[in-house]
């Protein structure tokens, strides 16, 4: 087992740990910005798109690449618009002058 | 791969970002800015890998995020918090088809024949195989949701034992793949049979089991992320992918346990797929039921002390929030307490119903979970149920041979009086009838909730 790999499992296992301690904590009122928000953090694959598109290795790993790019890119930006769109709406108070 | 050390750090600083932004995300009060956060670390982490050195040609990258920011702020400002379960599973399903391309373009480039390191195939192979159910099973529940797929329950014969035997396959296949040379053929194979896969796997799982399946293909896109991120040797892919795995894993967890089933009882137990045979019971709609006319309800309302409102799917389809939110604040001049009782699998996501209800103005202290309003219920006087049917339904906690026995349930039996508002007396998914419609203290309003709720607020007006 090369070491890369043992390290990215010690990262995968730690961040998992991570992320139950942080998400426990989100209250079932905000569960559903919490779905979008966290699908919109797996945009992250983004990042791999990019390498792969941009290694220019042959137009078919292109086209996949391409792909793969607009996909993660329309995840991502669209989840954190999506995400921000619903917690402008949590209010404590009603608004004033409805 | 490996990226100079300045981009790597980057990658941690991004990945950092997200974990705060999530942290933040455990009040309304700090949400907000943790989304922002974890933005930030996104765009961190972007531009990070577009000054990397490895990448050679900008052209079709730059038309790539170009395209991919304006198609998703288009879809992220125009859709309706009624279809936010179908927003949050088509990005999904992009998500995963993602990690799951970058997988196979990873293999892809290997020449073939040649031999491939097994550890490296392993990510490669769960990448693809995670990414492609998580795409094409993301599909199905958008269909399901948006109706354009059967909501109920598909299931044929022997379903069970061909998905099983589907799964084997694929995991054969890789195998054989792993251990052997680069073979692009049968990789190809393997990824339609993973599609077909993450298809048939949905397609049995009924309509309001939807926030279930929803908050698993949300973990599911976290791991193909992850599974990428070992392709790549990219940590922050890695930790990313598990953050976002942990809180689908999370979600899913608290849904099985708020419908006291288990997952796979979920996934595999075709709930709602045929009629229920409940015994010696009459059938649906020969028992009597109260029927009231809106004067009555307005009249119980207005001069109730404590209402308690439980909002349900029907709320949504009717998209009665905003009339719903009107009459609240009506009885609340009136001197009228009122509370709203969200159940965690009301609705077709998590967390459903408090979206809709912020988004008609609802102050987000007015929302109870089931165990703070359930024992107060007994001193409510009226419990007004808006578009819900199983969450309040006794049978759950009192006939053993129900389906849904064992459920947590609001309780809305025991307040002094009930109000249903429903177009019918048809059951809901699991096909069960609702012994709460012929309770005595039970009114029945029959009709659209968006209408139903005018009329009452016209009425209490009056009054």
């Amino acid at each position: 087992m090369s070491g890369t790999l043992l390290v990215g499992i010690y990262v995968f296992v730690l961040a998992m740990f991570v992320g139950f301690e942080v998400i426990t904590k989100v209250p079932p009122t905000l569960h559903t910005p919490l779905m979008s928000g966290s699908n919109a953090i797996s945009g992250i694959s983004i990042v791999g798109a990019l390498v792969i598109a941009g290694a220019g290795n042959s137009p078919v790993l292109i086209g996949i690449g391409l792909v793969a790019v607009i996909l993660a890119t329309i995840n991502a930006v669209g989840g954190f618009l999506v995400t921000d769109r619903m917690l402008q709406m949590f209010k404590r108070k009603p608004d004033a002058g409805r | 791969m490996d990226a100079p050390l300045a981009i790597q750090l980057t990658y941690l600083v991004s990945a950092a970002l997200f974990i705060l932004g999530l942290k933040r995300l455990s009040s309304p009060v700090t949400a907000r800015r943790g989304n922002m956060l974890a933005a930030i670390g996104m765009l961190l982490a972007v531009v990070a890998t577009l000054l990397d050195r490895a990448i050679l040609d900008y052209t079709w990258i730059i038309v790539g995020l170009v395209a991919g920011a304006a198609v998703g702020a288009v879809m992220a400002q125009t859709v309706r918090m009624t279809a936010m379960p179908q927003m949050v599973g088509v990005f999904n399903g992009f998500g995963g088809a993602a990690s799951g391309l970058v997988a196979a373009a990873e293999y892809l480039q290997r020449a073939p024949g040649s031999p491939s390191p097994i550890d490296a195939d392993v990510s490669i192979l769960a990448g693809t195989l995670i990414g492609a159910v998580t795409f094409s099973g993301s599909m199905i529940a958008f269909g399901k949701l948006q109706g354009l797929v059967s909501e109920r329950a598909v299931t044929y014969p022997l379903q069970k034992t061909f998905n099983f035997l589907l799964l084997a396959g694929i995991v054969a296949v890789c195998t054989l793949l792993a251990v052997g040379d680069v073979d692009a053929a049968v990789y190809l194979g393997m990824v339609g049979g993973s599609l077909l896969l993450g298809v048939l796997l949905v397609i049995p799982i009924g309509g309001a089991d939807m926030p279930v399946v929803i908050a698993l293909l949300n973990s599911y896109s976290g791991l193909a992320a992850s599974a990428a991120g070992f392709v790549l040797s990219n940590n922050a892919l890695i930790i990313s992918g598990a953050l976002v795995g942990a809180s689908g894993l999370i979600l899913t967890g608290i849904m099985c346990r708020a419908m006291n089933r288990s997952l796979a009882n979920v996934l595999f137990g075709a709930f709602g797929a045929g009629a229920v045979s409940g015994g010696a019971k009459a059938a649906i709609g020969e028992r009597p039921v109260n029927a009231a006319e809106a004067a009555d309800v307005a009249m119980m309302l207005a001069y109730a002390r404590s209402v308690v409102i439980v909002p349900g799917y029907g709320l949504a389809v009717a998209q009665a929030q905003h009339k719903l939110r009107e009459l609240a604040d009506l009885l609340g001049k009136r001197g009228v307490q009122v509370k709203y009782a969200i159940h965690p699998v009301a609705g077709r996501m998590p967390g459903h119903m408090n979206v809709l209800l912020a988004e008609a103005n609802v102050p987000y202290t007015q929302l109870y979970e089931p165990e703070d309003v359930n024992p107060e219920i007994p001193n409510t006087d009226v419990a007004l149920v808006v578009g819900a049917n199983d969450v309040v339904n006794p049978a759950a906690r009192d006939e053993p041979g129900s389906p849904i026995y064992g459920m947590p349930i609001i309780e809305v039996d025991r307040a002094s009086h009930s109000v249903v508002l429903k177009r019918s007396l048809s059951p809901g998914f699991a096909g069960i009838d609702n012994e709460l419609f012929y309770r005595p203290t039970n009114m029945m309003l029959f009709g659209d909730a968006a209408d139903s709720i005018a009329r009452l607020i016209e009425e209490v007006k009056e009054l």
